[in-house]
């Protein structure tokens, strides 16, 4: 655009050697513009992948014994395809990991940002980043064979199966943490210093400033590194694949199994199904209520945001 | 309070501990955070660590457990990440170069595409995995349950990370830069091309490796796409059966009947080592280059 207007603007003065077309420079920016729609092809392609199968799915599960059922077995005939146990389950677990994973992230994030020294914040900063990296395959070892024996069991004493929910929620709780510290404390870092001057000045304590000043200032940025945890634990799949079983129950008891749709899409799509069997489709429907849910979740996020971001200068 | 004349003097001894007791509070939520994750590590290491060896590295596996090994895997992941480096790089530049240097950001279609961009990057993996499986394995393209289909899953999931990293790379050169090379007869391309670009490669590369550390060690997608669990030949080309090191990690957790006589878990507790040392390199790579390279205008 910069050079058009140079282009037009020389045009005048001949002697300057007007402007022809470059018919190079068309090519290239047309390639560009190719590129960038990769990645609304890519987004075209994941609506109409799952919606396509979606419908397909719908014309032989009505949609109200979908999302209102209680019982969830499709691969055994007859099959049954009441979703509310794998929501229940995502739920459950997310639930018990944001119960982890908001205090001490948070509480960690206040820490780094308004009682640490400089050179620990920056030591600490990388690491969670670096953390925060870690596969999940990973944490989802950790469940199986360290967690739930180890601490639930022995040193608990708990009577847990050994696939649970519990383990699962815990140990995927520890993997949003660092997501949740990091953002947060740069949405408190944010916050001018003039803020907590004005706070000190009035002769509050810093404990004042960071919960009534710091946090309610931060608070969009707060709330967004919590929305991201918590897509993160919806949309995670190897921690609950490998931990909580893959026991479709209806049920808030987490020392049990619990099957969660991610689970239920790895677990199903791992054997190889012939296209357009039913199996085939629900993997399908469930990946389209979960790309609902998480597309929801993003929004309100969004609009949550805009609505409650404090701009400084 | 200051009425009072009691504000100014030394604050009330319950405050202070008060005070003190929030901040150990605090203090303790980031040191239970961190030691959390600490111990997961060691209880890998512990696990893992006495399995890795050359042989670990290059056999295949098996289904005896002192003679498996993590070679297939450990190609298959380098096949993955080439093919997912030779598709972000190109495509994902390329994106960030239009959307800073070109693209008029109060038409609709340019909003589109950013809105697009922010919204892909909170899409849950697995759906990532559900795309590949109709379109790539499938369907439109059916490669089939190859590398090239595998590395393309990932290298979709990831671009938005190149994307993101690559545009603020560029949005870091000074507007005076451009200026200069227009004002010097540059067309718009041979400015980006020549000025631009070189200028920005550190923060793109930056990304790149992240968006690379990302990838190596995603595993629901892999497994949507159908990924082989149990594979004795390592990859030979694009459209070859594959298997990556995640796989062969949660095979080992899971997918093997593991008896105290042939225990696959601390198999998959060294491969996991393994995985985190490239992990690790990659990510040194990265914070090396921010700090090496690094400008200041």
């Amino acid at each position: 655009m910069e050079a058009g207007t140079a282009a037009r603007a020389a045009s005048g003065a001949p002697a300057l050697g007007a402007a022809r077309r470059r018919y190079g420079e068309d090519l290239i920016k047309g390639l560009l513009v190719l590129a960038a729609l990769v990645s609304v092809l890519t987004t075209t392609g994941i609506v109409v992948s799952l919606l396509s199968e979606t419908i397909v799915f719908f014309r032989d599960i009505p949609l109200f014994d979908y999302l209102f059922g209680t019982r969830w077995s499709p691969l055994f005939a007859p099959g049954s395809f009441g979703v509310l146990p794998l929501v229940t389950g995502t739920f459950l677990i997310t639930g018990i990991a944001l119960v982890v994973a908001v205090p001490l992230g948070l509480g960690a994030a206040i820490y780094l940002s308004e009682y640490a020294h400089p050179r620990t914040r920056k030591a600490v900063k990388p690491a969670l980043e670096l953390l925060a990296g870690i596969p999940t395959i990973v944490f989802g070892y950790f469940a199986l064979t360290f967690f739930t024996p180890t601490i639930l069991r022995d040193l608990l004493g708990m009577q847990v199966s050994i696939f649970n929910a519990l383990a699962a929620g815990i140990v995927m709780g520890f993997m949003i943490i660092p997501t949740i510290a990091s953002i947060s404390e740069d949405a408190m870092t944010a916050v001018p210093g003039s803020l907590r001057e004005g706070a000190f000045g009035l002769g509050a304590s810093r404990l004042q400033v960071s919960l009534r000043v710091v946090l309610p200032a931060a608070l969009s940025g707060v709330v967004a590194a919590i929305v991201l945890g918590v897509s993160r634990a919806i949309g995670e799949t190897m921690i609950v694949l490998v931990a909580a079983g893959q026991v479709p129950n209806l049920t808030a008891d987490a020392r049990k199994p619990v099957e969660t749709m991610t689970t239920f899409i790895g677990a199903t799509a791992k054997g190889d199904l012939p296209t357009g069997s039913t199996e085939y489709k629900t993997i399908f429907a469930v990946g389209t209520t979960l790309f609902v849910i998480t597309l929801l979740m993003n929004a309100v996020s969004i609009r949550f945001v805009r609505k409650y971001r404090q701009v400084y200068e | 309070m200051s009425a009072h004349g009691q504000a100014i003097g030394p604050p009330a001894t319950s405050r202070r501990l008060k005070d003190l007791a929030f901040r150990l509070v605090m203090l303790s939520c980031l040191g239970l955070a961190l030691l959390l994750l600490a111990v997961l590590i060691a209880d890998v290491a512990v696990d893992g660590i006495g399995h890795i060896s050359i042989d670990f590295l290059t056999s295949d596996p098996s289904s005896q457990a002192d003679q498996a090994g993590i070679q297939p895997a450990l190609l298959g992941t380098v096949y993955l990440m080439a093919v997912c480096l030779l598709f972000i790089v190109p495509v994902g530049v390329a994106t960030a170069v239009y959307l800073e240097e070109y693209a008029d950001g109060s038409r609709w279609w340019n909003r589109l595409i950013e809105i697009n961009i922010q919204n892909l990057a909170a899409v849950p993996s697995t759906v990532y995995g559900i795309l590949g499986l109709a379109f790539l394995v499938r369907g439109a393209i059916s490669l089939g349950q190859v590398v090239l289909a595998g590395g393309l899953t990932l290298g979709l999931l990831v671009l938005p990370v190149v994307i993101i990293a690559g545009r603020e790379a560029i949005r870091a050169v000074p507007p005076s830069i451009r200026e200069g090379s227009m004002a010097l007869g540059a067309t718009q391309w041979q400015t980006i091309w020549r000025q631009v670009l070189p200028a920005s490669v550190p923060g793109i590369a930056t990304g790149v490796i992240l968006a690379l550390a990302r990838a190596i060690g995603e595993t629901a997608p892999l497994i949507v796409v159908g990924a082989a669990t149990f594979i004795t030949f390592s990859p030979t080309g694009l459209d070859s059966a594959f298997s990556a090191m995640p796989i062969q990690v949660f095979d080992w957790v899971s997918g093997r009947p593991s008896s105290p006589s042939n225990d696959f878990r601390p198999l998959a507790a060294a491969a996991i080592l393994v995985l985190l040392a490239l992990l690790m390199t990659m990510n040194a790579g990265a914070i090396w280059l921010r700090n090496r390279y690094e400008k200041k205008w």
